[in-house]
This record gives C-alpha cells, structure tokens and sequence, in this order.
C-alpha cells in the first residue's frame, strides 16, 4: 500500500497538466505561459502539457485580475477540474490586482474566491518563473491527497538568473 | 490455431503484457522525436507510463444512470479492441492463425474509431459531438482507401489469411497496397494534419472533452496501442522474408519493433512538418488524391488474379 502510494505521488509530481484559464488578463502572462513551452524553455521536460479540457488538468493556472464578468467562469472551471488539483495565480494580477487596484469592473484578486497554492508574481513574470512555480505546485500536488484543497500559499521569487545571454 | 496459443498470442506476445509496454514506448517515440525536431528537449522516457498512473489516481465526476455506465463502457471496449488487434499480429513465424483473420483485424481497428465516435455523442458536450462528427466524416472518408489496399493486397495472394499475406513475396502491387495504407495512418491515429477530431485548444478535446482520470486514462492506452495495431500491421506486411528459425523467435520479434519504431518516426516527422488541416480538405484530400491510387490497386488486383 505504501508501496502505491509512493507510485502514485511520484506520478503526480512527474506529469502535471494545465488548464490555462483567462480571467480578463492583459495577454502579457498568457503569452509567457506559451513561452515556456516553447523551445527556449520547452516545460515538457518536466511532464508539462497543456490541456485543452479543465477535466483532464491537474494544475488550474489563471491569469488576469478576476473581473466581475469573470468570477463566475473561475469558478465554474475550478470545479470542472477534478481532485487533487493545485491552482497557481500567474501575474501580479491574480495576487493583488496589480495597478487595476480598486477598480470598480473588479471583484479580485483571486484569492477571495478560490484556495491558491502557488503565486508567481511578475508583470509579466518570466517563463522560468512560471516553470518553477508549476514544479512547486506539482511537489504540493504530490503531497496532497484527495482531500479539499486547504490554501497552501507558497510565493515563487522571480528568478534572479539571467538566461539570455 | 490452438486455444492456448491464441491465449498466449492475446496476452503475452504481441499481445498484452508486450503490447501495453510497447504502446507507452510509441507515445514516448512520437512525443520525444516530435520535440527533437522542434528544438527541445521532449518529456523523459517513463513519462506516458506516469501520466497513465496520475489519471488512474484522479477522481471522476459523478454521473448517474445509462450515461454513466456508457461512458465508461466505451474506453474499455477500445481498449480491449486495439489490445485484440495487436494480438492477431502474425509476428513470430509460424505462430499460428486461422483463415480470415484479417478480417476480424480490419474490424477490431475500427473498433476504437467507432467508440470514440459513440464516447463524443454520449458525453453530451458540445464539443465533443463536434469531435465525433468530424471523426466519423473522417472515417467514412480514409476508411475507404484503407480498406481498398487491403483488399487489393489480399486479392492478389487469394488469401484473407495474416499470415499468407505477412510471407507473400513483395510485388509493386503490394508496395503500393502498403503506401495506401502509410497514407491513411495519420487520420486512423489523429495525428496532423488530420488531428481533427482532438483538435486541442480548438474544439477543447473533442470526444475527450468530458472524459477524465481512470476513463481518460483508458483512451490514452487506447490510443497507444492503436499506435502499435496500426504501426505493427504495416511492419508485417514490409518486414523482409529471411528464413527465421523457430528458435529464434527473439529476432522476428526484434525486426517487428525496429519496423514499427521507423513507421512511428515517420509519422511523427510528418506530424511536427504540417498543420492541422480543415474538415473539408482533409475529405477532398482521401476521396480525391488518395482514392484514385486505392482503385488503381484493386483494379490491378483484380487483373492480376484474371490473369493467373
């Protein structure tokens, strides 16, 4: 039993899929998640891939500042993906609703309405920052079971190292 | 053919306990070489096998009544299907079969197609009947030229039988029999430029879309083992005629994996060169380029068993 259970938490950790939700974003983070899978960065080494169905994802990324029109999609899609599953906030939208702050189109940020595990700020943030914050939220992924998500914050630094050279 | 060698044929080799394996391998070949020739790296060796453990650990949603039980019916049924076809394989010499064979093996490829056809429309999504039609309007249209080929192929060595045809000496007519099938491959494994039905991102995940954990899981090996079905019947009908002994059944079975893994190299460079491919074209493409060489195939057929 324990012997599956290892299995099975090695599984989860080496095959994270993402569902890539938009939550009134400016396309800035959603072009930085495309970036890591791209060449340059090619997340698929580490079991990345995304999906098109939030019933096949794991890891719920969204992006943009959740505006009024939108909550009721974030929450729909995070109850369409299926347990265990992590949510990780891309952008410093979704953490604080970035300079879009009191705006009265909002009803952010993202964290008043679903448990998020992951954030990676940055306006943009760089795709390596997103790269390791998608591994921190499979590791949490990993360690949890199938019970209801409690909100597990973990804050990924931006990287720091330069990769362009 | 004897009970226990058609039992040791379905589920030690080609058959299960080879074929799974081989599957995950084949999905693994295909994602890797796609990546290499894109410039990257690709996923790690295991990484079909650790998705398959991930979705088998996942919850499902709960759906009640007849749609419940469908959607979970259909999976199995192309799961065992494809897992059927691999067994019929005539890979080691002399392993046996029986007079018509291959057409229980036409009928058990389709299998699969038929079910996620059936899986789309039973999901209720939108998406997914927008996946199943788009399969079935493919299907009607490669289905035709595949089954020409094989036709023409089994004509002209007056045999319905695996085995005759896996030792037929290779004519033209064969060559042109086994191109056919080579271009009707990338629409039976919905790869591009024919990945229409899955179409990712664009419909969702057509037939797939409300499909997930243990079920998904079930589609995905499916679909692996389609790769090996599809891959391992061409492989048998090209793999060179060297007098194999009995005891060295380790070679025939080491030339059906290379065989399979340059199909799968093959498709898969075909599939990082194109783009997906609009309904309508992908259509025009098998009933108007490629039919003319299936009809060319048959009818060369049947003028050769005049002939004779």
């Amino acid at each position: 039993m324990n012997l599956l259970n290892r299995l099975m938490c090695t599984a989860r950790r080496r095959s994270p899929w993402l569902f890539h939700m938009n939550s009134g974003s400016c396309n800035g983070c959603d072009i930085e998640i495309v970036a890591a899978l791209s060449p340059r960065y090619d997340a698929e080494q580490l079991g990345v891939r995304l999906e098109g169905s939030p019933r096949h994802a794991d890891i719920l990324c969204v992006t943009g500042p959740v505006t009024r029109k939108a909550v009721g999609a974030v929450k729909t899609v995070y109850n369409q993906v299926l347990g265990p599953k992590a949510v990780i906030a891309i952008g410093s939208c979704p953490a604080t609703t970035n300079v879009f702050i009191d705006s009265r189109t909002l009803d952010g940020p993202l964290d008043k309405h679903l448990p998020v595990d992951v954030f990676v700020p940055g306006c943009p943030p760089r795709p390596d920052a997103i790269i390791a914050g998608v591994a921190k939220a499979a590791q949490i992924l990993a360690e949890r079971e199938s019970k209801p998500p409690e909100a597990v914050v973990t804050l990924v630094a931006e990287t720091t190292e330069e990769t362009d050279k | 053919m004897t009970l226990l060698t058609a039992l040791a044929r379905l589920l030690i080799f080609p058959g299960l306990l080879f074929a799974v394996p081989a599957a995950w391998f084949f999905l693994w070949v295909e994602r890797k070489s796609i990546a290499l020739m894109q410039g990257r790296v690709g996923p790690p060796f295991m990484q079909p096998f650790w998705d398959f453990i991930k979705l088998l650990g996942k919850s499902t949603p709960p759906r009640p009544g007849i749609t419940g039980l469908l959607m979970r019916a259909w999976p199995l049924i192309a799961v065992s299907a494809a897992a059927g076809a691999v067994g019929l394989l005539p890979v080691l010499p002399s392993s046996g079969g029986f007079e018509g064979d291959l057409i229980l093996l036409l009928a058990l490829l389709e299998l699969p197609s038929i079910c996620i056809i059936a899986a789309g429309f039973s999901s209720r999504s939108i998406f997914g009947e927008i996946g199943s039609a788009r399969e079935a309007a493919l299907s009607v249209s490669y289905n035709i030229v595949f089954l020409l080929a094989i036709v023409s192929i089994a004509a002209s060595q007056h045999t319905f039988r695996l085995e005759a045809l896996a030792a037929a000496p290779n004519s033209p007519l064969h060559w042109v029999g086994v191109l056919a099938i080579l271009v009707c491959l990338p629409a039976k494994l919905h790869i591009n430029p024919f990945s229409l039905p899955n179409a990712e991102q664009e419909i969702y995940a057509g037939p797939m879309t409300e499909y997930a954990g243990p079920e998904l899981a079930m589609w995905e090996l499916s679909h692996g083992l389609e790769w090996v079905a599809g891959t391992g019947l061409v492989a048998t009908l090209v793999a060179p005629h060297i007098a194999i002994p009995l005891g060295a059944a380790w070679l025939a079975a080491c030339i059906f994996v290379a065989l399979c893994v340059v199909i799968v190299l093959l498709l898969s460079a075909l599939a990082a060169a194109t783009a997906r491919l609009a309904i309508d074209s992908s259509v025009r493409f098998y009933w108007q380029c490629t039919l003319i060489f299936a009809i060319l195939a048959v009818s060369s057929a049947i003028l050769m068993r005049i002939r004779s």
